[in-house]
């Protein structure tokens, strides 16, 4: 009996399973063909793999390569600048909280629900006024204002896990604030920050509001190359798949090691 | 217990140490504290100003004050009422597919089989895709009337392929989204049971408790604070869904899929309409907040217990 359940209940995970991995596994597939057998009535299932989807979508004028850049580039900077702002204030909150602790905790939750199009308009104004639109830079500043209050809960709640008598020592022993938080809480914090940082480079990377309205070609991230094949109508399917899967695999695989610190960091922690 | 005492400890030489060294506590939060003012606080002031504002760039000389002018416009155009309405029913349908989805995968997930592990980890996939990714696979690969998989599908089934988009847009909309954020549900609720309070089921099982007592008393409450905190992030994010809309529908046919961004993103960008499209950020920020506020009150109270724990 019980054989029998679990042998039923592994059948139906592994239909869930793969249905909802389904579209993902037939864009990989799309990728692998030619333009021909991509844009098929009758789809092809056996079929010869070949990569020359992705040499076209990465040699293309301004392809991939330029997209992919600005991505890494505006999510990487991003997600230092966040953890520089972040840590620092995570700090102060988890080892010498005072009666405003918990209200700047709260406030900063709350910063995080005011929706993207509610600061759109004067954003794009002053940008505008100042050079910023398609400019890298003006991308990163929106991520970290996007990022911050996710990455101070979550730095503040692992800063919560050390234990507060390693603080008391070091400073017993005449080790500054500065010196206490780089030399003693950063090392034993590491993995907590790297979990933070890895959820604030996915976030960043995927972003697509802001990506879309900010930048149209010097700064363009890939979600505005995707974007670009948006009227591409049959003609260029294996490419738009192969350029999807450039941008989406490294994040799916950094996810997949991401997915407890995730749950952790989306829902503020309320949720371990 | 000894470990209170020792943190109570801890407390007060830090207090001490306080006076003596005087941590730069102020100094520590102020650049986050500074950077979400600029980049958050002072744009939504500006937006409150500009709702009150005739400016449209393409009539620089037009600029004064409005007063409820652009109110007045948005609460008498037919396509405002019908991007709230599209937003409404995109976030209601969201939700109640991928909370209720999510949920059973989530007790299915939770029990042992072979591979979970995997099999998890491929369902869960989705939720990494980017949103404009997800757009133009559903809109070409998937649901595309004669190349579509889907419609092979049917063909193959002898039904008569269905243009997705075009018929059924906000379906369609509802089904690429559901698609990316039942993982989501899936995860957070799956958490959610793994870290049911197990001394207590043992104490009622103790005490000769039912399978439905238990049910009742400790896995329903306590599962219940995680769905809720599932539906009101998923609101929050499902209100300001855009980068799918973009790269399939552009909130058509006609202004079938036009929600709150997008309606607000074509007023600024193509009308240049900023005081009309800042009257409607308005508009978006309150129904955020109607969402936010119970969220942030359940963030508060769990901080508050996490205080005495």
């Amino acid at each position: 009996m019980e054989q029998k359940s679990s042998l039923g209940l592994a059948v139906i995970g592994w239909l869930v399973a793969i249905v909802m991995f389904f579209p993902i596994l037939w864009m990989v597939l799309t990728a692998l063909k030619t333009e021909q057998s991509a844009f098929s009535m009758v789809p092809e299932f056996v079929f010869t793999p070949t990569l020359e989807s992705f040499k076209t979508a990465l040699s293309q004028n301004a392809g991939y390569w330029h997209y992919a850049f600005n991505s890494l580039f505006t999510s990487v900077m991003s997600t230092l600048i966040g953890l520089a702002l972040a840590i620092p204030a995570a700090y102060a909150m988890a080892f010498y909280p005072s009666k405003r602790t918990d209200f700047t905790l709260v406030w900063m939750v709350s910063t995080k629900f005011i929706p993207a199009v509610g600061v759109l308009i004067p954003i794009f104004l002053v940008y505008k006024t100042l050079g910023l639109i398609d400019n890298n830079w003006g991308l990163i500043a929106l991520f970290v204002g996007m990022n911050l209050p996710i990455m101070v809960w979550m730095v503040y709640s692992y800063f919560k896990d050390v234990p507060k008598d390693i603080v008391e020592a070091a400073e017993i022993d005449g080790a500054s604030t500065l010196a206490t938080m780089f030399r003693v809480i950063l090392p034993l914090a590491l993995p907590g920050l790297a979990s933070t940082g890895l959820l604030a480079l996915i976030l960043a990377w995927n972003e697509s509001f802001w990506s879309l309205t900010m930048a149209d070609h010097d700064a363009a991230t890939l979600a505005a190359f995707i974007a670009s094949f948006k009227s591409a109508e049959g003609l260029f399917w294996a490419k738009m798949s192969a350029a999807s899967v450039m941008t989406v695999a490294p994040i799916i695989v950094l996810g997949w090691f991401a997915q407890k610190q995730m749950v952790r960091g989306l829902t503020f922690g309320a949720v371990k | 217990m000894s470990n209170d005492a020792v943190a109570n400890a801890g407390d007060t030489a830090s207090h001490q140490g306080a006076k003596r060294h005087g941590p730069p506590v102020k100094r520590l939060m102020a650049p986050a504290v500074l950077f979400l003012m600029v980049w958050m606080i002072v744009p939504l002031a500006m937006t409150v100003y500009y709702a009150f504002e005739n400016y449209n760039l393409m009539m620089p000389t037009m600029r004064g004050f409005a007063g409820l002018g652009n109110f007045e416009i948005l609460l008498t155009d037919g396509t405002f009422w019908a991007a709230l309405g599209h937003t409404l029913t995109l976030v209601m349908a969201c939700l109640a597919i991928t909370v209720s989805l999510g949920l059973v995968l989530a007790l299915l997930f939770n029990k042992t089989f072979l591979g979970r592990g995997v099999a998890r980890t491929l369902a869960i996939s989705p939720f990494f895709v980017m949103p404009v990714v997800t757009g133009l696979l559903f809109k070409n690969m998937l649901l595309h009337p004669v190349y579509g998989i889907v419609s092979w599908a049917m063909r193959t089934l002898g039904f008569e392929p269905i243009d997705w988009f075009a018929h059924y847009p906000m379906f369609s909309v509802i089904l690429m989204i559901s698609w990316e954020w039942t993982p989501f549900a899936l995860l957070i609720l799956l958490t959610g049971l793994q870290s049911l309070p197990e001394d207590q089921i043992e104490a009622v099982r103790l005490d000769g408790a039912s399978r439905l007592q238990e049910f009742r008393h400790i896995v329903i409450p306590h599962l219940g604070q995680v769905l809720y905190v599932v539906v009101m992030l998923e609101s929050i994010f499902f209100l300001t869904s855009f980068a799918e809309i973009y790269a399939t529908t552009s909130g058509g046919p006609g202004t079938a899929t036009t929600n709150l961004p997008y309606y607000i993103y074509q007023n600024a960008f193509f009308q240049y309409d900023i005081g009309l499209s800042s009257a409607a950020a308005i508009a978006a920020v309150i129904l955020a907040n109607i969402f936010a506020f119970f969220l942030i009150r359940f963030v508060a109270g769990n901080l508050n217990a996490g205080g005495q724990r």
